[in-house]
Formats: C-alpha cells, sequence, structure tokens
C-alpha cells in the first residue's frame, strides 16, 4: 500500500467524477442515487482511511507513508502524515459520512451538492497530508471553491453576501501566504515541507522602509503566515466571515466549516509558523495570547445576545478556537497537546451542535432562538442529545471538551499567567450561553402553537449522533486515545522549538514572559 | 547566403504569398461565397506552420544580418500566435457568416497582421520591427472595424487607428533618439552602446520605445484604448485581439528590452515593475462595474498583461521563462472564455450582459462548469492552471528583488477575484430571468471543453511548455 494517502485523498474526488459523467436526470431516483454513491464513497475512505491509522507508528516522529513524485514548475507532490496531522486526517473522514448522512433531505440540485462535498472531501485531506509548501497551498485554496459554491448555491436568504465574503476574505489572507510561500523556496531552494522544517530562516534585525523589523525575515513570513491562518481559524478580530458562512450555509456546510475547515488554520499553525519560525513565534506569541483571550472573552459576550442558533454556536467556536491558538503559541507538550485535543474534540462537538440546528431547522425553518421553547415535551431524545453536547462545549469533565480545555490553560499557565486567568473565565462565559441556549429553546412550556406537532428525531437522525456521542464520550473519559498518538510528535516538536529557541540571538528571548 | 536568409524566414513568405493569392483569388472568383472555406484554409495553414516551425530543427538563425531572427524565443512566440490564430479564425467563423460578417478579406487580413507578428517576435532590428508591427497593426485597424454599418465598430476601429498611430509615432520618436546615439538599429549594436552608464539620450529612446510597445500591450497607462475596441468590435475579432497580437507585443517588448536594452536592466525595470503595478490595480478595480462581458474581458487582460510584465520585470532569464508560460496560459483561458461569449446569444442576437447569464448553470450544468473551471483560473485559484502562470511571475518577481510588486500583485488579484466571482455568481446563484438560448456548435462548445480541461490537467502536467519556454528564455537571456 505504498499509495494509502493518495487512495484515500482521491477516493471521494474519483467518486465525484462518476457522479458527474455518469449520473443523468434529476429525478427522485437520480437524487437518491446521488446520495448512495456520495455515502458509500465517504464511507469507504473512512474504512481506507483506518489502515492508516492502524500501520501509524506513534512512537516514530517522522513522516510516515510519504509518497513522492515530481510535478509541475519544479514542484513535487509529495504526502505524507506525521503524529500531528494523522488525526485530522481521520477526523474529516470520520465526519463527512456523517455531514453525506445529514444532508439526507437535500432536495435541489442533489448532484450537484455531493459532488461538491466529496471534491471538498479530498482537497481538506490533501492539506492535512501535503507535504510541500505549493501543494499545501493548492488544497488550502481550492477548498475555497467547493465551499463558495455549497454555501451560494444551498445556503439561507442572504447566501450570495455570505458566500462572496467567505470567499474574498479568505483569499486576501491566503495570498500573503503564498508570497511568504515563494519566499521561502527563494530562501531555502526548496519547497519540501520536511526540509524547510529543519532549515533556519533568517532572523536578524532589519529595516525595511525604515521600520525595524526585529526577528527578521522570520517576522516577515510569520505575519504572512498569520494573515491567512488567523483568517481561517478565525481568530478575532478577522472572525467576522465565520458567523455569516455558517448562519447561511446549509446544515451539512456548517459541519463541515465547523469541523474540518476551521481546523487547517490550527494545523497550519503547527505545521508552518511554529516549527518554521520559532523565533518569531516566541517574539509574537504575546500578541497571539491576547488577540485569543480577547477572542476568547468578547466573542463569548456576543454569542450571549444572540438570536439566531447557528450564529450563537458560530461565535462559540470563535472562542473555542481561541484556546486552540493560545495553545498551539504557549509552545510547551500540555499546550500543544492541549490544542490539537481541543481541535479535535472541537470537531465532534461543533459539529454535532450544528447538526443539532439542523434536525430542528428542517423541521420548522427557522433559526431563531425565539421560534422555540418547551420542546422537551415533545422532543425527548433530541433534549437529551442536546443537552449532552451542550454540556461538552461547556467543557463539562467526563466529555472531550474538558480536557483539551484544560490541558491548554494548563500550557498557558506556565507561559502567561494573566492570559490564563482571562482565559479561564471563558469557561463560565460559555455555560452561560450553552445553558441560557438550552433554556431557552428546550425548557419551559410548550406553548408555540406551531410546535404542539413537531416530532422527534427518527432513527436516521439517531444513527447520525450516536457515532459523535461516543467519540465524544470516550475521548473524555480515555483521552490517551489522542495523547498517545500525538504525544511523540509533539514532544519532538517542542524540543525543537526549545533548541532553536536556544541558539537564537537574545532579541528573540525577551518577549515572551 | 540570401539562400540562407530565405530558407530562415520561408514561414513568413510562405504565410504572405498564401494571403496575396488568396486575395486574388478570392476577387476574382467567388468573393464572400468563398470566404467560409478560406477561414478553414487559413487556419490549417497556420496550424500546418505551427507544425513546421515548432518541429523543426532547433538552434539559432541570424538572416539579412542580423535583422531577423531565428531562435528557440522566437519559435516558442511564433507556434503561440499561429495556434491561437487558427483557434480563433475557427471559433469565429459561424458567428461572422451567420451575422453576414464573413468577407474574404478577414481570413486575409488576419493572414497579414500574423505575417506582421511573426516579423516582430523575430526582430532584431529596429527597422525590422517597426515593419512587424505596422504590418499586423494596419492589418488589426481594418478587422476592427470589419463590421462598416456599426456605429460602434467603426468607433473602435478609428479610436484603434488613432491611439494606434500615436503609439507608433512614440515609438518612432524613441527608435529614432535611439539610433542617434547607438549609431545602429540592430539590436546587438545598441546593446553595446547601452551597458554601464548608457548616454542618457539613449535612455529616453528606451522610454518611448517601451511607452510605443505599452500601448500593444495594453499595459496602463497606455490602456485606453483596449475596453473601446473590445466592446466595439464584432466578438470574434476581440477574441482575436485578446490573444495571439497579445503574445506578439509582449514577445517583442521581452525582445526589445533584453536583446537591445540587456544592459541596463536597471533603467527599464523600474518602468516596467511600475506599469506592471498600475496594470493589476487598474484591471482589477476598474472591472468590478463592467456588466458588459467583452469590456470586462478587456480590464481583464488589462490586469494579465499586469502580471505578465511582473515576469518581464524582474529581468532575468527566468523571468522570461515566466513571462512565456504565463502568456501561453494567458491566451489559452482567454480562447475558452471568448468560445463562450461567442455562445451566448438570446433570439439570434449577440448577448454580452453578464445578469444574461443568470442560472445559466441550471440549463446548461456541463458548459458552466467549464467556464466556472476558467473564471477560477483566471482569477488564479488553485487547482487550476492560472495559478501556475502567477506563481511563476511570482516566484521571478521575489528572486529579482521585487518582493514589494509581488505583494501588489496578490493583493490585486484578491480585488480582480471579486468579478470572476461575479459571473460565477450568476451562473450559479441568480435570479430566474430570460434564458440564454442555446446555441449547439459543437466547435465552440469543443474549444470551451478542451480548454477547460486544460486548465484542470495543466495542473498535473504543463504539456511540455515550461521546458520549451525555458529554452526559449535562455536564447533570449545570455
Amino acid at each position: 500500500m505504498d499509495n494509502l494517502l493518495s487512495i484515500v485523498t482521491f477516493l471521494p474526488a474519483l467518486a465525484a467524477l462518476i457522479l458527474a459523467v455518469f449520473l443523468r436526470g434529476s429525478d427522485a431516483a437520480a437524487n437518491r442515487n446521488a446520495k448512495w454513491v456520495a455515502l458509500i464513497a465517504t464511507a469507504l475512505t473512512f474504512l481506507v482511511s483506518l489502515f492508516i491509522l492502524a500501520e501509524f507508528d506513534p512512537a516514530n516522529t517522522g513522516f510516515q507513508f510519504v509518497e513522492e513524485r515530481a510535478w509541475v514548475a519544479g514542484l513535487k507532490y509529495k504526502m505524507g502524515v506525521d503524529g500531528i496531522s494523522v488525526l485530522f486526517v481521520l477526523l474529516t473522514t470520520f465526519m463527512m459520512p456523517l455531514v453525506i448522512a445529514a444532508s439526507w433531505n437535500v432536495e435541489t440540485r442533489v448532484k450537484e451538492y455531493m459532488i461538491a462535498f466529496l471534491l471538498l472531501e479530498t482537497l481538506m485531506l490533501g492539506v492535512f497530508m501535503a507535504l510541500d509548501l505549493v501543494l499545501f497551498y493548492v488544497f488550502f485554496e481550492a477548498g475555497l471553491i467547493p465551499m463558495f459554491l455549497i454555501i451560494g448555491i444551498w445556503g439561507g436568504a442572504n447566501r450570495i453576501y455570505a458566500s462572496f465574503k467567505f470567499f474574498l476574505y479568505t483569499f486576501l489572507g491566503s495570498v500573503l501566504m503564498l508570497v511568504a510561500m515563494v519566499a521561502m523556496y527563494a530562501d531555502a531552494g526548496t519547497t519540501d515541507i520536511p526540509t524547510l522544517l529543519t532549515h533556519q530562516f533568517g532572523s536578524e534585525t532589519f529595516s525595511l522602509f525604515g521600520m525595524q523589523i526585529v526577528g527578521g525575515m522570520q517576522t516577515l513570513l510569520f505575519l504572512a503566515f498569520f494573515a491567512s491562518l488567523a483568517v481561517k481559524m478565525p481568530m478575532w478580530p478577522v472572525h467576522t466571515w465565520l458567523p455569516d458562512a455558517h448562519v447561511q450555509a446549509p446544515t451539512a456546510g456548517s459541519v463541515v466549516l465547523a469541523a474540518i475547515l476551521l481546523k487547517m488554520g490550527g494545523y497550519g499553525f503547527l505545521r508552518f509558523s511554529l516549527p518554521m519560525f520559532p523565533i518569531a513565534s516566541d517574539l509574537l506569541a504575546p500578541m497571539v495570547f491576547w488577540l485569543s483571550a480577547i477572542a476568547i472573552v468578547y466573542t463569548s459576550l456576543v454569542a450571549l445576545v444572540q438570536e439566531d442558533m447557528k450564529k450563537l454556536i458560530a461565535y462559540s467556536s470563535v472562542a473555542h478556537m481561541g484556546y486552540v491558538t493560545m495553545g498551539i503559541f504557549a509552545a510547551n507538550q500540555q499546550g500543544v497537546d492541549g490544542a490539537i485535543f481541543q481541535m479535535i474534540s472541537h470537531g465532534f462537538i461543533s459539529g454535532a451542535l450544528f447538526l443539532c440546528v439542523g434536525v430542528i431547522y428542517d423541521r420548522m425553518h427557522t433559526r431563531e432562538i425565539d421560534a422555540y421553547g418547551g420542546l422537551v415535551n415533545r422532543m425527548p431524545a433530541y433534549a437529551l442529545i442536546f443537552m449532552f453536547f451542550t454540556m461538552a462545549n461547556v467543557g463539562l469533565p467526563g466529555t472531550s471538551g474538558f480536557i483539551g480545555e484544560f490541558l491548554v490553560l494548563m500550557g498557558i499557565f506556565q507561559v502567561n499567567t494573566w492570559v490564563a486567568v482571562v482565559a479561564a473565565s471563558g469557561v463560565i462565559f460559555s455555560a452561560c450561553y450553552a445553558l441560557w441556549l438550552y433554556r431557552r429553546v428546550m425548557l419551559g412550556d410548550l406553548i408555540k402553537e406551531s410546535l404542539k406537532t413537531i416530532r422527534d428525531m427518527t432513527s436516521r437522525e439517531k444513527a447520525i449522533f450516536a457515532p459523535l456521542v461516543v467519540m465524544t464520550l470516550l475521548l473524555g473519559v480515555y483521552p490517551a486515545l489522542v495523547t498517545d498518538i500525538i504525544g511523540p510528535s509533539v514532544e519532538a516538536l517542542v524540543s525543537n522549538i526549545d533548541t532553536a529557541l536556544a541558539h537564537a540571538p537574545a532579541a528573540g528571548m525577551t518577549a515572551s514572559h | 547566403m540570401i539562400q540562407a536568409d530565405l530558407n530562415t524566414i520561408a514561414p513568413e513568405i510562405i504565410l504572405s504569398i498564401y494571403a496575396m493569392v488568396a486575395l486574388v483569388g478570392a476577387v476574382y472568383t467567388g468573393k464572400d461565397k468563398i470566404a467560409g472555406p478560406l477561414v478553414w484554409l487559413t487556419a490549417g495553414l497556420f496550424v500546418l506552420l505551427a507544425a513546421w516551425i515548432g518541429l523543426g530543427s532547433g538552434g539559432t538563425h541570424d538572416a539579412f544580418g542580423g535583422m531577423f531572427k531565428d531562435d528557440a524565443f522566437a519559435r516558442f512566440a511564433k507556434v503561440t500566435i499561429l495556434v491561437s490564430g487558427a483557434a480563433v479564425l475557427v471559433m469565429g467563423q459561424d458567428y461572422m457568416s451567420r451575422r453576414n460578417l464573413l468577407r474574404f478579406e478577414y481570413p486575409v487580413l488576419v493572414s497579414l497582421s500574423v505575417v506582421g507578428m511573426m516579423m516582430m517576435v523575430s526582430a532584431g532590428d529596429l527597422m525590422a520591427l517597426y515593419m512587424g508591427l505596422e504590418l499586423q497593426s494596419l492589418a488589426l485597424y481594418v478587422v476592427a472595424s470589419l463590421r462598416r454599418d456599426s456605429v460602434r465598430s467603426t468607433e473602435a476601429g478609428m479610436k484603434y487607428f488613432v491611439l494606434g498611430a500615436l503609439s507608433s509615432g512614440l515609438l518612432l520618436y524613441g527608435a529614432s533618439l535611439t539610433y542617434g546615439y547607438a549609431g545602429t538599429t540592430l539590436f546587438s549594436g545598441i546593446i553595446d552602446a547601452a551597458s554601464g552608464n548608457a548616454p542618457l539620450g539613449l535612455l529616453f529612446g528606451l522610454v518611448f520605445v517601451t511607452a510605443g510597445l505599452a500601448f500593444k500591450v495594453s499595459a496602463v497607462p497606455f490602456h485606453m484604448w483596449t475596453p473601446d475596441v473590445y466592446e466595439g468590435a464584432p466578438t470574434p475579432i476581440t477574441a482575436f485581439f485578446a490573444t495571439a497580437p497579445k503574445m506578439a507585443a509582449m514577445a517583442l517588448l521581452a525582445r526589445v528590452l533584453h536583446d537591445a536594452f540587456g544592459g541596463v536592466v536597471g533603467d527599464w525595470q523600474q518602468i516596467i515593475a511600475l506599469m506592471a503595478v498600475l496594470s493589476m490595480f487598474l484591471g482589477a478595480v476598474a472591472a468590478i462595474g463592467q456588466t458588459n462581458i467583452k469590456r470586462l474581458m478587456a480590464y481583464s487582460s488589462i490586469a494579465h498583461m499586469g502580471f505578465a510584465l511582473m515576469g518581464l520585470a524582474a529581468g532575468t532569464a527566468f523571468g522570461v521563462q515566466a513571462l512565456l508560460i504565463y502568456m501561453v496560459i494567458y491566451v489559452t483561458m482567454n480562447v475558452g472564455t471568448f468560445a463562450f461569449i461567442l455562445t451566448m446569444e438570446r433570439d439570434g442576437e449577440p448577448v454580452t450582459d453578464i445578469a444574461s447569464l443568470n442560472l445559466f448553470a441550471r440549463a446548461h450544468p456541463g458548459r458552466a462548469m467549464a467556464v466556472l473551471f476558467l473564471m477560477f483560473s483566471l482569477a488564479g485559484v488553485p487547482p487550476f492552471l492560472g495559478f501556475f502562470g502567477k506563481f511563476y511571475v511570482l516566484r521571478a518577481a521575489y528572486d529579482a528583488g521585487l518582493g514589494w510588486l509581488a505583494v501588489a500583485g496578490v493583493i490585486a488579484s484578491v480585488i480582480g477575484a471579486f468579478y470572476y466571482l461575479r459571473i460565477v455568481y450568476y451562473m450559479y446563484f441568480g435570479e430566474e430571468g430570460a434564458h440564454l438560448d442555446t446555441n449547439k456548435s459543437p466547435i465552440l462548445w469543443g474549444f470551451l471543453v478542451a480548454t477547460a480541461a486544460v486548465m484542470l490537467i495543466g495542473s498535473a502536467w504543463m504539456f511540455g511548455v515550461e521546458g520549451a519556454a525555458e529554452a526559449a528564455a535562455a536564447t533570449l537571456v545570455n
């Protein structure tokens, strides 16, 4: 199985091609076929991706399953996974069948819808496996196209605005990263990521247009990557595209966005910013910390006053991503472990929450919180599941949400106590908005006339939630499942950074404490 | 001696003779009735010549004492010009004949302008340069106003002519200054004079020659004619304007700057970089308000010329390679896009309003997908080929120390992405409205799908263009 990663990556694209070429017509039968093809393809991809996990050796901190081929423009098509990326690959393949299953009610342009999601899966997987800078960029950017179409075609009332904002916002960030990649290519003479990880980028202070650039080239490269990855994360204050995109996207689009696409930002930080520009990371970490802390508090407060359920969860996502950036740039074992854990866990939890919204949206076609109330009376199973994921989102011990936040706070506390204090308050805020949402939607008496006939979850919906519940609980009570896999790679990453900082000129050392 | 010279220039001679024979022949036989076959014949000849030039023997030959150069660079440009010219001729044939525009002069004039372009890219002397340029331009002026009964078309031809004459004036002025200070019109002589501390007059000559040529590539601030001419000319002719002459003018600019002024790269680098950044931004910003797809493509081509100039501004062999690759990709994208624009019609009348594309994807999912590929490729979004073109020029610019230009370029490309997205928006998210008719021309459909496929396949394998461009650039810059 030399090409295991390529097989996993391009299996969904192959299914998309089959749909595009062979599926004719748009009647009910054709729609049903499209759904089944997509479901089978994504499920198959997940099964094949389990081979990666089975044969993955956590003790080996290098890249595994590496494939390499010549490509255009002197670049290489090179794929591989290490402890940091392998779980993102599995998160993607795990979520996609659920996403497709959750889209069973889509009736307009079903074939195109499934093609878009299948292509999106290929591109997302490629991002996590690419070991060539430009290959990474190609996957990273190309993912915008299907997402743009998903929001624009199948989205809500204000979908045009949201899709353009989504595309242009993320595109603007990314092109600066492209220039940085060109600069890295020029500096290191290669776009090979494993080689770049050992390359020392210059960190001598120089002046540019009359400004002193402390940290030199590393700072500029860091900022260019930051422009792209911070938007993708999204970090405050460049998060504003996310609530719009989430609200307007169809349920499945929101799930993919929250569960997987946002993780590309964090993954990018872990793959590029932190290991390749350690001195700049160290220098600019306080900025990242405070931006994250502001994000946690500010977006939690904003979430509190939302009237749209999806928007509330979107803001809550921004807050939770704040912990991730904080943990990454704490640059110690707990912080980085926690950040990765938080990303995986947030993938399950936020995905599930958006699916929860989708369940009642499918029935009532509104996401207004005020339109609901007392649903527990008619939807007990739904109330239970919503309760479970609300608690997981809050970070209740026993769920995976707790582990991630706890590890991150532990990591950041060692680096910057004040930021840790501010960030810890976010845990309380998240309890406020999440529980208040639950109270308004679920509890109380069922007085709204329109809700009197609402039905509880179907078995299809229950089946979608079941794996998410299992994963959230499993990771909550046995986090070693994740930390055992990421641990050695994170340890190597942290020790590389420490070595780089120890050899750095004194200017880079002062700022972080 | 003369035998060898004639051998070197044989393709141009054959094409010239063909054009004249076709002209005389058509006058004395069926006139416009044989225009259709003549178009196919001309296109066929273009392809044959392209194959001959492309597959023929390599090496560098100078003819007529260095006035005419046949090297890898010229051959690369010629093949691109001939192939795109043939494609555009074939694409426009049906459109022209249904609107009674298909006159026998059309293929003849296109042939003559292609001869001019082939002269241009092979020029080794200011005189040869001017001859080629004027032959090309005069033919194009006439073609632009081919639709004599249309005010728009006549206006387009007129504008093109007046501004073209002005640019020729600038060019001639620059050429005479250059001759005055260098004492020769041969590039090989000028490069000796223009090295180290070149005399100021020579630099003046350089500036004016560059300005004259910038008109032809429609780089800002010499771009004003482009939108009007693109809009006014019949669509097949607009398609021609957007492809072959752009390649020829860009190749000529590269040749003059490297062959004649290669010793003073630092002096022209700033000019080209400034034109590049202005073109990219103006092309991106001005297109936002356009609703006519032909005007939009005019601004789009201005922006793309900015990117191509970025490669040239690098002043290195790699920069020229990037320029050539960018131009080939640009020409391919434009052939595809214009193949689509040619199909846009309602009740037999051509439509150019982009709002008419409303929900095009619902009626024609396959074609809409092909246009989607082309639009994202024009915007430079990976994985499409347009991105790799941009990647090449960005690398060239950065490696030459023009990091600021690379940053400006990518920001302009984000602004530009907006209007390509808007076309996608109309096609996929638009509202119900009057639909476009289904023009089922298999030729246009074929070109559209083929170029769209190239956009995708090219991102995995560039059809050997990279190596050819590298060899071509190596012969120009050394």
